[in-house]
């Protein structure tokens, strides 16, 4: 039984330039205690994927266009504002990017990380204030009593990012989206963060969602991985087929780029160009101007079609995009 | 390496910030001390790769030899002339040979010059060109970093990403400098970019014959880029070496955490990897721990009075250096054999 299956996602922005696709067509699908990872450049839509679900994008000009996101029966992008706000924070709770700029500067840490106990009345103000005191040392923070009545920026970005983490996950919810959480921290902070939110799901065994644009984190963290290309997901399988299988054209060549994964003093394999604005009409495949494979102007016109390759494991089949795809497309 | 042949010389480099006093403390002014000591020689044509985390002084100590700040003390000899004594007028004559490529490109053009007026500036100073010939010469730069010469008349809004690096290269390449000292020029750069501009740098440094300092947090990219590490923690370099050597025999207890923490691609060894995590964040640069600035994040057992104690900067092996401590090297002993270090 899957915990949330999302259908044919599509997020639309109107701009002045015209109709900007974020994100065109999106399909996830995530069982209890699994930690699936979406990777892909920025402007690749995985934000706004995870935004989508919880109805965090600004309408107008935002508009979810299609698609179904059903979560424990209920499909989250037809539910009510209010029936929403009873799965926010409570089943799915969100750690985002930067902790520097998502706590509020005028709260003290404690009254923000007993806000959504008592929003959502799960319990008195003097349990919140325990659970809190509980959370902050489970997530590593010394002298909690002390910072319990501390403000953000007496934190450093480390620390705030624990705060984050200890606020979403104060109500035990059964999904965590993690956008980027280790972005905008050092590397040894980043393997700090890590190893905690994988500590506190195998305690609380929640499903996280992992986004990310660094496929080292996704390697050993995440039991299956979607790579997402121009607003649509490219490929997707366990890490394993991601890492030692991959089929897509963009998902091989954005490893080959990585600096570790090269000889020194060789030249750096690049993906050439740069990612397609996602204006105007939709194209048969978004990574035929990129691709490193040798197809026909006919063939760059073939639509691309999502095929399962292997158990579990989907591709987006395209001549730019797979060798021998006659193989997939009979 | 003597001193007649190194390029750049870095000696007992400090930048230290006083704090503001309050109106009636009789304290004595309390320090920033962003960069403590900090001695590197570099020689022609050599790029060294700086790494270390936010805080840890990269960036003051970048500013400070481009003497955008002046250091509080030490000397910084480029081409054996101290550039900390410069007068401001002779030290604007130095500046063509020192240029600096910044982390944002988003932040580090101005928005309201076009890829023209950017790049000419400093040529039309340089070769006093005018008109064509001026036009002529930004064409080439641009063609030189990968862009196209019909893109001068652009603004820096209309470029992506790379493409704005790739303008703020050629900005620090116009007045044809020696030195560039370039601060985390890839890290606000998408992965599949980021490939790009790392070629294009190490073409340029292989066909102009730079001189680099390359500081990121990025060890992966410092590897493949440098010549040799400094890995600095909290203002001093705590370990310095050719950069094959820091990264496969790392000796500083800082520097292995580092490279335990870059993330792999491969799955299967990551899900089994046991990783040198730190505890806690590194320590404020206000009042920086008496001793061993690292003895309270390390996982090498050691006595409080040991951490005390000023580890020693040494040359372990021909070019590698540590900063050896009990706190920071495992078995400190084989290279303090006769310490005062009490044993653990």
């Amino acid at each position: 039984m899957s915990l949330l299956q999302v259908e044919n996602l599509a997020t639309h922005f109107d701009t002045r330039q015209g109709t900007v696709r974020a994100v065109d067509g999106v399909s996830l699908s995530l069982k209890k205690g699994e930690t699936l990872g979406i990777v892909g450049e920025s402007g690749s839509g995985k934000s706004v994927t995870c935004y989508s679900l919880l109805r965090l994008i600004p309408e107008p000009p935002g508009k979810i266009v299609s698609g179904k996101a059903i979560f424990d029966g209920e499909d989250l992008l037809r539910m009510t504002k209010r029936d929403l706000n009873r799965v926010r924070a409570r089943k799915i709770s969100m750690i985002f990017q930067d902790p520097m700029t998502s706590l509020n500067p005028y709260m003290r840490i404690g009254a923000q990380l007993i806000e959504p106990l008592l929003i959502h009345k799960m319990c008195d103000k003097k349990q919140a204030r325990e659970r809190a005191l509980e959370m902050m040392h489970a997530v590593g923070i010394p002298d909690s009593i002390k910072r319990y009545s501390m403000y953000p920026h007496e934190f450093s970005g480390g620390m705030r990012q624990r705060i984050m983490i200890a606020m979403a996950l104060i109500t035990k919810p059964e999904l965590l989206i993690a956008d980027e959480p280790t972005t905008a921290l050092d590397v040894t902070v980043q393997a700090q963060i890590l190893e905690l939110i994988r500590k506190m799901q195998n305690e609380l065994g929640m499903a996280v969602i992992l986004i990310t644009h660094d496929l080292g984190v996704i390697s050993g963290f995440c039991d299956r991985v979607s790579v997402m290309y121009s607003g649509t997901v490219v490929e997707s399988g366990t890490a394993d087929d991601i890492f030692y299988r991959a089929h897509h054209a963009y998902t091989r060549g954005l490893k080959k780029s990585i600096p570790s994964t090269q000889e020194k003093g060789s030249k750096l394999y690049t993906i050439p160009g740069a990612p397609p604005q996602p204006i105007g009409p939709k194209p048969a495949c978004a990574f035929a101007p990129r691709s490193d494979l040798n197809f026909s102007e006919e063939e760059a016109r073939m639509e691309a079609k999502f095929l399962e390759v292997q158990p579990g494991h989907w591709v987006e089949v395209h001549p730019a995009s797979v060798e021998n795809y006659k193989e997939y497309l009979k | 390496m003597s001193l007649q042949d190194s390029f750049l010389q870095i000696q007992d480099v400090r930048s230290w910030f006083p704090l503001r006093k309050t109106l009636f403390s009789n304290k004595q002014t309390q320090y920033v001390k962003a960069v403590d000591g900090v001695s590197l020689s570099l020689v022609k044509g050599e790029v060294l790769g700086l790494v270390g985390e936010s805080g840890c002084g990269k960036t003051t100590l970048s500013r400070a030899i481009m003497q955008l700040i002046r250091p509080t003390s030490g000397k910084i000899l480029l081409e054996g002339k101290d550039l900390t004594l410069l007068p401001e007028k002779e030290l604007r004559a130095m500046r063509p040979n020192f240029q600096m490529i910044f982390q944002d490109p988003f932040a580090s053009l101005n928005p309201r010059l076009t890829v023209f007026d950017t790049l000419s500036e400093a040529i039309r100073v340089r070769h006093k060109l005018r008109g064509d010939k001026l036009k002529d010469a930004v064409g080439q730069l641009m063609i030189k970093v990968g862009l196209s010469a019909s893109q001068m008349n652009k603004y820096p809004h209309e470029f992506s990403g790379g493409q704005r690096q790739r303008i703020a290269i050629a900005r620090a390449l116009a007045p044809e400098p020696k030195l560039i000292i370039a601060d985390e020029p890839v890290s606000a750069l998408d992965v599949s970019i980021q490939s790009q501009v790392l070629n294009l740098l190490k073409d340029l440094i292989q066909s102009m014959g730079l001189t680099m300092i390359f500081i990121s947090h990025d060890l992966s990219v410092v590897k493949y880029m440098a010549d040799r590490i400094a890995v600095m923690y909290l203002g001093k370099i705590v370990e310095l070496g050719d950069a094959t050597e820091v990264i496969t025999n790392p000796v500083h207890a800082y520097t292995q955490a580092l490279i335990s923490a870059i993330p792999t691609l491969d799955p299967k060894s990551e899900r089994n990897r046991n990783r040198i995590v730190l505890q806690g964040d590194p320590p404020s640069p206000i009042n920086p721990p008496k001793g061993c600035s690292f003895a309270l994040r390390s996982w090498i057992p050691h006595s409080p009075k040991d951490a005390e104690i000023d580890g020693v900067f040494m040359e372990i092996k021909t070019g590698h250096f540590v900063e050896v401590h009990p706190a920071t090297v495992e078995n400190h002993r084989r290279y303090l054999p006769d310490s005062k270090f009490e044993t653990q």
